[in-house]
């Protein structure tokens, strides 16, 4: 039997580099072909390059590159300079928003005037690789999916560092950039906001999102199975369905009473990957602007369930404290 | 064959399960809520041996015959300011057991100067009748907390003379001045809060003196103008970073006080989170009015960076297990630090300034017999406590 170039395939072809169609006087803007790999062939295509970066392309890499530095270089000034504390703590660095006190005015520099211009450099950076995805695209007559997949993780992105805090009125609404802050960022959200598990659109993000896994999962399963017979050329194989497609449309049928078909799982899967995001940044939006405590919504809107009781339900001690007047006014906040 | 398959992944996934946890495993819990809501608590089978090790309580020493109608410590001795109205005999075993417990190697000179036990000369003597009068007040004031269990000497002092766990005000993090940016004393490993990035200024907020804000949950479901404005994310982080504090104190979760689906609502919460939010009242109480004012008593060698005394948070006590020293009580064997007649409606909450001379003290209840001659070399050794100060008693 023939053998085809997938993953299993051991043999590497060897030739003049595939450069594609003739672009013109873009052709400026396209790198050389770097070489190729042997070990980047056993898992993907051997050929490295030409990369086309393009206006968009390098001016987002500079923007990216300063947001970068000025993150980086402030949590190296968290730690007094120090490159070893660097490293050591790096998991732990931060660079903060204002605090809330600043509202949505400019702070000093020192007090979050850095993470507005690193936000700032960010996202500058984020929208010119998204105009490159797109130029891209049309460059090779190809549909805009990329490019409006790609904007569905920025969606995220703005809701959680601008739109949201803006609607908020304070930038101390937003994510620090540090990897364990972002993500005690995360928890406390989820507790200030009365449990974000209880936000439905938090439920249809998560449901996409390991939909997205899921789809995957199956998909790329099939496919590899039905490799012997030429299932991963899909394209051949949604024009000319052959015996690949059968059986793996037989399959699934078989195990489920229903299939994709080659054109379709690639719509589901799109679709999945994209909603996650945009049901997250829904989500996100809506905490604190629209809902305060999303068990207490939850439990208006019969979502929450009541449990029976185990143990004697507990009064809040603060209002059973005589004279305690603070206590109690704390208690009704 | 069919066996093996299932041998191996079975291993497979017990594998799997073993890479996701942080610490190593296993760790066993146990269901203390309705099914299906996460409601348990975990134990690390590794630590139990050590921590049962920790938490034995020490032989009590014999009790003494107390005849009726005899002398009172504060009869005999001088200066006995706290423990004037015990009989010399419990007097003189309750000072052994607190050098057990307290100063076991250095003994009565921990305090004590040696030809004169009535002298204040040495700064623990001051130190510690304040302590004596926290453990009093502890007892009576905040039996919420502490319960019938009470706390006595060894509760915190576990046979050191400085308590293993005790903190200080913290020094801004070290960083670089001028425009760098301002962490907020956030964002380095600190294992005070469970190794996260949050504030490791979490005692300073909550536990001394003027208390942060604790509750940050919102308690409507919808959004209320200006009331829920100052209630910001990074509060949370601060309220998380204090609970992340107590659950690694006490060497529990969450879910040891709070449900699991709503932290703020008191109607579903375990019963435990009542005594811990009396803690959260009694601990900067005690770190105000005993720890802190001591400041100015202690060599420069017993304070922190920025000078302030060493004070007490939930793992001065606790050391790792929910209840310190399992629940077990001294009580019945030391019934002195139940301080009944002592330290109640606050008497020892009296403004306190431990430069000034004893006697010049305001009068308190418990030490309406403080002698004035702090100095007086007359005072002698009781034969009782000279043979109980010897070591064979004392260890």
């Amino acid at each position: 039997m023939a053998e085809y170039q997938n993953i299993f395939t051991q043999i590497q072809v060897r030739g003049p580099a595939e450069l594609g169609v003739p672009i013109g006087r873009d052709t400026k803007n396209r790198s050389g072909v770097f070489g190729s790999s042997k070990l980047l062939g056993a898992v993907a295509n051997a050929q490295l390059g030409p990369i086309y970066l393009g206006a968009t392309g390098t001016l987002s890499i500079v923007f990216g590159l300063i947001a970068f530095e000025i993150i980086g270089f402030n949590m190296l000034a968290s730690v007094n300079w120090d490159v070893v504390e660097f490293v050591r703590q790096l998991f732990w660095l931060a660079l903060e928003p204002p605090a809330p006190e600043y509202g949505l005015e400019i702070p000093p520099m020192a007090e979050g005037g850095w993470w507005l211009l690193a936000g700032f450099f960010l996202t500058v950076s984020i929208g010119l690789w998204w105009t490159r995805t797109f130029l891209r695209a049309r460059a090779l007559g190809l549909g805009y999916h990329i490019p409006w997949a790609f904007g569905a993780a920025i969606w995220l992105y703005l809701v959680l560092g601008f739109i949201r805090p803006v609607l908020m009125g304070s930038w101390s609404e937003a994510v620090p950039f540090g990897i364990f802050p972002h993500l005690d960022w995360t928890a406390a959200f989820s507790i200030r906001y009365g449990n974000l598990f209880y936000n439905p659109f938090h439920m249809l993000s998560i449901v996409f999102l390991y939909g997205s896994a899921i789809l995957f999962g199956m998909h790329a399963g099939t496919i590899l199975a039905t490799g012997r017979y030429g299932g991963e050329r899909e394209l051949e194989q949604i024009v000319d369905r052959g015996t690949a497609t059968e059986r793996a449309s037989l399959y699934w049928r078989w195990q489920m009473g229903f299939n994709a078909t080659m054109e379709s799982i690639h719509r589901w899967a799109w679709w999945f990957a994209v909603l996650t995001p945009i049901c997250g940044g829904i989500g996100i939006l809506l905490t604190g602007t629209v809902v305060d405590n999303w068990y207490m919504w939850g439990v208006k809107h019969g979502i929450a369930p009541d449990y029976p009781a185990v143990y004697a339900p507990s009064i809040d001690p603060s209002l059973t404290q005589t004279g305690d007047t603070a206590g109690a006014t704390e208690a009704m906040r | 064959m069919n066996r093996s398959i299932l041998r191996s992944a079975t291993l497979l996934l017990g594998s799997l399960v073993l890479a996701g946890c942080w610490e190593a495993p296993p760790v066993e819990s146990e269901q203390i809520g309705f099914r299906g809501v996460g409601m348990q608590t975990v134990e690390n089978p590794d630590l139990t041996e050590s921590l049962k090790r920790a938490n034995v309580l020490p032989e009590p020493l014999p009790a003494v015959a107390v005849t009726e109608g005899g002398p009172k410590a504060s009869d005999v001795y001088q200066n006995v300011q706290v423990l004037g109205d015990l009989s010399i005999q419990e007097f003189t075993r309750t000072m052994a057991s607190i050098t057990a417990w307290v100063s076991p190697e250095q003994g009565c000179a921990y305090c004590h100067v040696g030809n004169n036990f009535a002298s204040d000369e040495v700064y623990t003597k001051v130190v510690s009748r304040r302590m004596m009068q926290m453990t009093m007040q502890t007892n009576t004031e905040w039996y919420d907390h502490v319960g019938e269990t009470g706390v006595t000497c060894y509760t915190c002092h576990r046979g050191n003379p400085v308590p293993e766990y005790i903190w200080f005000d913290q020094p801004p993090a070290n960083r670089t001045g001028g425009m760098a940016a301002n962490s907020y004393q956030q964002n380095h490993a600190n294992p005070e809060v469970g190794y996260t990035s949050m504030a490791r200024d979490v005692f300073d907020r909550y536990l001394d003196g003027e208390q942060d804000r604790i509750r940050v949950i919102a308690q409507t479901a919808l959004p209320i103008r200006n009331v829920t404005q100052n209630l910001s994310t990074q509060d949370t982080e601060n309220t998380y970073s204090l609970m992340m504090h107590m659950a690694g104190s006490l060497g529990v979760n969450c879910t040891y006080c709070h449900n699991s689906r709503n932290f703020s609502s008191w109607e579903m919460s375990p019963p435990t989170r009542v005594t811990a939010w009396h803690a959260l009242k009694m601990v900067p109480s005690l770190n105000e009015n005993f720890l802190s004012p001591l400041g100015p008593v202690y060599p420069p060698i017993r304070l922190g960076q920025l000078g302030d005394a060493p004070k007490v948070n939930c793992t001065t006590c606790h050391q790792g297990v929910a209840k310190p020293l399992y629940g077990q009580s001294m009580l019945d064997d030391y019934p002195v630090w139940r301080g009944e007649g002592h330290g109640g409606e606050n008497d020892y909450l009296v403004p306190y300034d431990p430069m000034v001379p004893a006697s010049e003290q305001p009068i308190m209840d418990g030490m309406e017999k403080a002698a004035t001659a702090g100095d007086d070399e007359s005072a002698s050794l009781d034969p009782v406590l000279r043979h109980l100060m010897t070591d064979s008693v004392v260890r």
